[in-house]
């Protein structure tokens, strides 16, 4: 019982951020049709830029800030350049450019940061609480607070404020929300831009546990990619769901099975949950007009 | 009139590829650079492959790399621990490649769009995180050594070799791409990319021609995996990664999708950049970022495409020109 404890606790902790990864993924791809694959490297800038402004001798709250901020600007600067100058450039197209904006994103943390890997000084301090026999660190605890906190936030940005009503009808159909008189480039700019900062928050939150480095946003990237198709893409429940499991099934395989084929294990059980509903969990059917 | 059928002809371009290989090494000075011109090659029958699955077909993989591995893998372990020769090894993990392409294909394939993509991504990553952890088969992570192949009792060895072997494979891929795209198959699938459930109402057998076009990438990028493996003489896991199969869609996307042309600009990008000197090192994922964004900015449909539209813009506008430049002159 102990250690289902503790692998459920460390499960849910990687699986936070993998959710986290996955809203990213899932704002943006409402809003704009685009899997941004650069989703990765905000959480990496996010904890790279704290380690290193701490490092310059910002106090802790300072430097996150100023990361998370930065962040955001890299997000909006990357639908400013990137993805608004190559509209109607067809999916992969995008993707493409996406994929494209992550490499150079890595080029230029390795440029500016260093290829070392950095850690935190963890938010809470002290010994690791003992509960059922499970030790658990307390920074855990922060990231379980940290995710819960911002899908609460995103939740009630979306369902309570009429900003997130707008997001929520572009994505829906951005021609007839354009047509109602929202502007619809500013709600895709503003997704990139939540995006960028939900990734950098879960960047700050994670590096005390799992420490960073330049090329950390790939591995995160591909996890988060995987939760949100889970989940089934364009859903925000099935994001935070998709991530979670796949966090859990990771550290399930990793102590109960071996520790080299959690990776293996976690893509087998997606694959037979795509052959059972295509559409992931909670993804809504659609039918292919002609 | 002979010159325009010769130049409207659907085999010209794979001419002009063909003259180009022949003649390039006069330019060469150095083994250094026939290495590269293999290389280049090599990765342009990979993307060649998975462009015909993208670009003809409309279905994304982004785990092609996997059967990079297996192919590569398959030369590794038959001769070391077989002790087969190369040449029915590279036969043997294509053929591997493509059973397996088969049996997987048939559920895979009918997933669509990102959720295909996430189930061939899962698919690669099987296949790099296997290669890593049977060390007993594989070598682990620090990879494995690849004899020499030999051909007719020659060993081969050395870029030159490599470079007209790889250009002849190439050429021979190219060959069968467009003769592919060019049959009743190729104008089912791309049907099928245009609209799936159109080119079902047509009476295409819509799985069964997806399912094909994904073994022939399969053993495409199969055949492309042998030929690295032995070209480099060692091989690692890092062949069927994530960010090797995330290199062959952007060759194929960046060359332009559905040109076979493409697919070799675009590994020549691809494979040049990185080679750029020392001091700019650094630097390299920056600017190969930004060439990669600059090209999917400016140039939506490919480079090669791209390019091809312009032509007749260019052709049309030279008698202006020169007309132009004649009143300047005087």
């Amino acid at each position: 019982m102990a250690e289902f404890l503790q692998f459920a606790f460390s499960g849910l902790t990687v699986g936070a951020v993998y959710a986290l990864v996955a809203l990213g993924f899932t704002l943006i791809y409402n809003a704009s049709d685009v899997v941004n694959f650069a989703q990765g490297e905000f959480v990496m800038l996010g904890g790279m830029a704290t380690v290193f402004l701490g490092l310059a001798g910002a106090p802790l709250p300072i430097a996150a800030l100023v990361a998370v901020v930065g962040t955001v600007a890299i997000g909006l600067a990357l639908h400013r350049f990137a993805i608004e100058p190559a509209r109607g450039a067809g999916p992969v197209g995008l993707i493409t450019i996406t994929i494209g904006a992550s490499i150079f994103l890595r080029g230029v943390a390795q440029v500016i940061f260093d290829k070392r890997f950095h850690s935190l000084p963890p938010l809470v301090g002290g010994d690791p609480i003992h509960l059922g026999g499970a030790a658990i660190l307390p920074q855990s605890l922060v990231v379980l607070a940290g995710a819960a906190l911002l899908v609460a936030l995103l939740w009630f940005l979306m369902d309570r404020t009429i900003l997130g009503k707008a997001v929520v009808a572009t994505a829906a159909n951005r021609l007839a929300a354009h047509l109602v008189g929202i502007n619809t480039r500013h709600i895709v700019g503003f997704s990139f831009a939540v995006s960028a900062a939900i990734g950098a928050i879960a960047g700050i939150l994670i590096t005390p546990i799992t420490l960073t480095s330049y090329d950390a946003g790939t591995l995160l990237a591909l996890k988060g990619f995987a939760g949100a198709m889970l989940g089934g893409i364009g859903s925000g429940l099935g994001a935070v769901l998709g991530g979670v499991l796949l966090g859990l099934l990771e550290a399930f395989t990793a102590g109960y099975l071996s520790s080299s084929y959690k990776d293996a294990v976690a893509f087998l059980v997606i694959l037979a949950v795509l052959f059972v509903m295509p559409r992931g969990l909670l993804g809504r059917t659609k039918v292919e007009r002609v | 009139v002979i010159v325009r059928a010769l130049l409207g002809h659907r085999l010209a371009p794979i001419a002009g590829v063909a003259i180009l290989v022949l003649l390039l090494p006069l330019l060469f000075p150095s083994a250094y650079y026939f290495r590269i011109a293999a290389l280049v090659l090599i990765f342009a029958l990979a993307a060649l492959g998975l462009n015909l699955l993208m670009g003809f077909a409309g279905q994304v993989s982004l785990g092609q790399a996997g059967f990079l591995g297996i192919g590569a893998y398959a030369v590794a372990i038959g001769a070391t621990r077989f002790s087969l020769p190369s040449w029915l090894c590279i036969v043997g993990g294509a053929a591997l490649s493509g059973v397996i392409a088969l049996i997987v294909g048939r559920p895979i394939l009918q997933l669509k769009r990102h959720y295909l993509a996430v189930a061939t991504l899962g698919l690669g990553l099987l296949v790099a995180i296997v290669l890593t952890n049977e060390a007993r088969w594989t070598g682990g992570p620090d990879g494995i050594l690849v004899p020499h192949l030999v051909l007719f009792g020659w060993p081969l060895r050395g870029p030159q070799a490599w470079y007209w072997l790889a250009g002849a494979t190439f050429l021979i891929g190219a060959v069968l791409a467009i003769n592919l795209v060019d049959s009743p198959s190729g104008r089912a699938l791309q049907a099928i990319h245009d609209s799936e459930v159109a080119a079902r109402m047509l009476g295409i057998e819509v799985g069964r021609h997806k399912l094909t076009v994904f073994v022939i990438s399969a053993i495409y990028a199969s055949v492309a995996g042998s030929y690295l493996a032995l070209l480099n003489g060692l091989i690692t896991p890092d062949i069927s990664g994530f960010l090797r199969s995330i290199e062959l869609v952007a060759m194929a996307v960046l060359g332009g999708m559905g040109s076979v042309l493409g697919s070799l600009v675009g590994a020549g990008i691809l494979v040049v950049l990185p080679q750029a000197p020392t001091i700019l090192h650094d630097y390299e994922q920056i600017v190969l970022g930004i060439v990669v964004m600059g090209c999917m900015i400016f140039l939506r449909q490919g480079i090669v495409p791209a390019i091809a539209n312009m032509a007749p813009t260019i052709v049309s506008a030279i008698p202006a020109i020169a007309k132009a430049l004649a009143r300047i002159r005087p």
